[in-house]
């Protein structure tokens, strides 16, 4: 059964024409189907006219001057943010990631089915992740900041933005571990292991790049992050001295640039570098998404 | 002998020790939403109490420096605006998942569905730069004025929620069973009638999950608000006027307020809190109701 190309194309027009002469009957239907094209042009038109003009107009504003150590009000180098961005990165899933992780191989491999408490620590999960990141900011604010005592300070961020990713890695750590076939501790108890043992050296690795997919979407959030961080980690322009001291990221660095209105050629450059690193961590996410659905399918 | 039943011993202490560490690490989630709540109400609510619920909810003028605080204008002002993202926002979204589920050929779809994707991954604040440079000056050009309004504000924010709508949407119209389209199809009925009058309806409810936590998003959103809404404190009057939402109010006024000030502000975000509360509410409600 091959089709040569003249076949196949008078098999095409033929349905052309059907589909044609069906519209001819009924007009909503092309209009319906003219309406879910456009649509979808429009969806992606925007999207691509949104990376286009930004990389367009910021490319050529990308000068070695703005990757300079030094932030000063003649040069307002964006490396000081790019590198607390990477701290804060750092230091935020240091602290959300353990707690996520363990949270929900409690969830999955401890709890009982139907338990009262997974209900309400499902519900205040979901509640978590619906709470806008000007909330957040506003709570680590009174919290880390007044009530603690830390001051505007990278650590108070970093818990803050830490709460804000908790469900985020709670939830795909949860499908990583149920996506591991129960004959896994089976096996495991059966041979004798505790649960312990199984957890960690049976349920974890297969789940791990389950799990890597979830913090790398973290990661996406957090380089993102603005609203909860202004009032958390304040906006000095500086890489801090430590824990305890102030300093801005990329995103609220953009934020301060563009409303400023001084520097759009820098403000230009920044969201070049923000937009990079988001499609970057973003690739990487599906990257590593569709190898695990392919070894899924293999198995 | 004696030294393996030590070793049990220690893996036993282990066993139970790591089990409490994981419960201690679950319970952080419910930790976390009651200090935000106590900490939120506490140091909101005497502010409401001080200024008079009536007042504070329903005052129309919002005068920190005659110690005035009314948000009326700012609720008004983020009820319209997510009510302008919606109408932009879930026509465009609804039909392009609909595009994605049931119109697309596949090589469109391996690069179409990713880019709504990182839609999702855009930050605010670029967003927000975007409008700022783009549709601020374009709105200004087209129908007058500063150009920074509610119509720039609710056009950004429908594009902001598309990826909500259409990726929620899409799943739920994925799920509805094939044979619902193919019966309408052995019906007569063409493949736009079939995906419109059968498929679409019985995925009603998972899409108006959708919508309500773009809704969501709509609300709770800030960077990009503040930076193409014009952000003036007044009642909202008209398309090309500038509005101001609660969480616009937050972050603008927060840097230098005291006192009272600083107490109304964060009673703002109670209020902004206590909406977002509903609406997580009503989405697990609606999301139960398409389960069943």
């Amino acid at each position: 059964m091959t089709i040569n190309p003249a076949q196949n194309q008078a098999i095409m027009t033929k349905r052309i024409i059907r589909k044609i002469k069906s519209y001819k009957r009924s007009p909503l239907s092309l209009i319906l189907f003219v309406l879910v094209n456009l649509s979808a042009i429009i969806s992606g038109g925007v999207l691509l006219f949104l990376i286009g003009y930004i990389l367009v107009k910021g490319i050529p504003n990308l000068s070695l001057d703005i990757f300079a150590w030094e932030y000063t009000s003649e040069n307002v180098s964006l490396m000081p943010a790019l590198i607390n961005t990477i701290l804060m990165t750092l230091l935020s899933l240091l602290i959300a990631v353990p707690v996520g992780v363990s949270a929900a191989i409690y969830l999955v491999e401890y709890a009982k089915r139907g338990n009262k408490l997974v209900k309400i620590i499902g519900v205040t999960a979901e509640t978590l992740s619906g709470i806008p990141s000007i909330v957040y900011g506003l709570f680590g604010m009174l919290f880390f900041v007044t009530a603690l005592g830390w001051g505007y300070s990278f650590l108070a961020g970093a818990f803050t933005l830490a709460i804000m990713i908790l469900p985020l890695i709670m939830r795909t750590t949860e499908e990583a571990l149920r996506s591991v076939p129960d004959s896994y501790r089976e096996g495991s108890f059966g041979l004798g292991a505790g649960r312990l043992r199984t957890i960690f050296k049976i349920i974890l690795p297969p789940a791990a790049p389950g799990i890597l997919a979830g913090i790398i979407l973290a990661v996406g959030r957090i380089v993102g992050e603005s609203a909860a961080l202004i009032y958390t980690a304040g906006t000095v322009a500086a890489i801090p001295d430590g824990l305890f001291s102030s300093g801005r990221t990329l995103a609220v660095h953009m934020y301060s640039l563009s409303r400023e209105g001084l520097y759009v050629g820098e403000a230009y450059a920044t969201a070049v570098v923000l937009l990079v690193l988001v499609v970057g961590i973003n690739l990487l996410s599906t990257k590593i998404a569709k190898k695990i659905s392919e070894n899924g399918q293999q198995k | 002998m004696q030294e393996m039943q030590k070793n049990k011993h220690i893996n036993n202490i282990k066993e139970k020790s790591m089990h409490v560490v994981f419960l201690i690490a679950a319970c952080m989630s419910v930790v976390s939403v009651v200090l935000i709540c106590v900490f939120l109400f506490a140091n909101g609510l005497p502010a409401i109490g001080k200024i008079g619920v009536f007042d504070f909810l329903l005052g129309q003028t919002w005068k920190p420096s005659n110690d005035i605080y009314g948000i009326l204008p700012m609720i008004l002002g983020s009820i319209y605006v997510t009510a302008g993202a919606i109408i932009i926002g879930v026509p465009l979204g609804v039909l392009c998942a609909v595009y994605l589920a049931r119109f697309c050929p596949k090589p469109i779809y391996k690069i179409l569905k990713p880019g709504i994707e990182l839609m999702a991954g855009i930050p605010s604040v670029v967003y927000g730069f975007f409008g700022m440079v783009v549709i601020v000056p374009l709105v200004r050009n087209l129908f007058g004025g500063s150009g920074s309004s509610m119509l720039t504000a609710s056009i950004l924010l429908g594009i902001m929620i598309l990826p909500t709508i259409i990726g929620i949407s899409e799943s739920a119209l994925r799920a509805v069973p094939d044979s619902y389209y193919e019966g309408a199809l052995a019906l007569g009925a063409c493949h736009e009638r079939s995906v419109f009058f059968t498929v679409l309806p019985a995925a009603k409810s998972g899409i108006m999950a959708g919508i309500v936590l773009g809704i969501g998003r709509a609300i709770g959103e800030t960077m990009a608000v503040i930076m193409v809404a014009g952000s003036q404190p007044r009642m909202p009057d008209g398309l090309l006027k500038g509005v101001r939402t609660l969480t616009s109010n937050i972050v603008i006024e927060m840097g230098y307020a005291a006192d009272l000030h600083r107490e109304a502000l964060i009673a703002t975000a109670v209020v902004l809190f206590v909406f977002i509360l509903l609406i997580n509410c009503l989405f697990s409600i609606i999301k139960r109701r398409s389960k069943q």
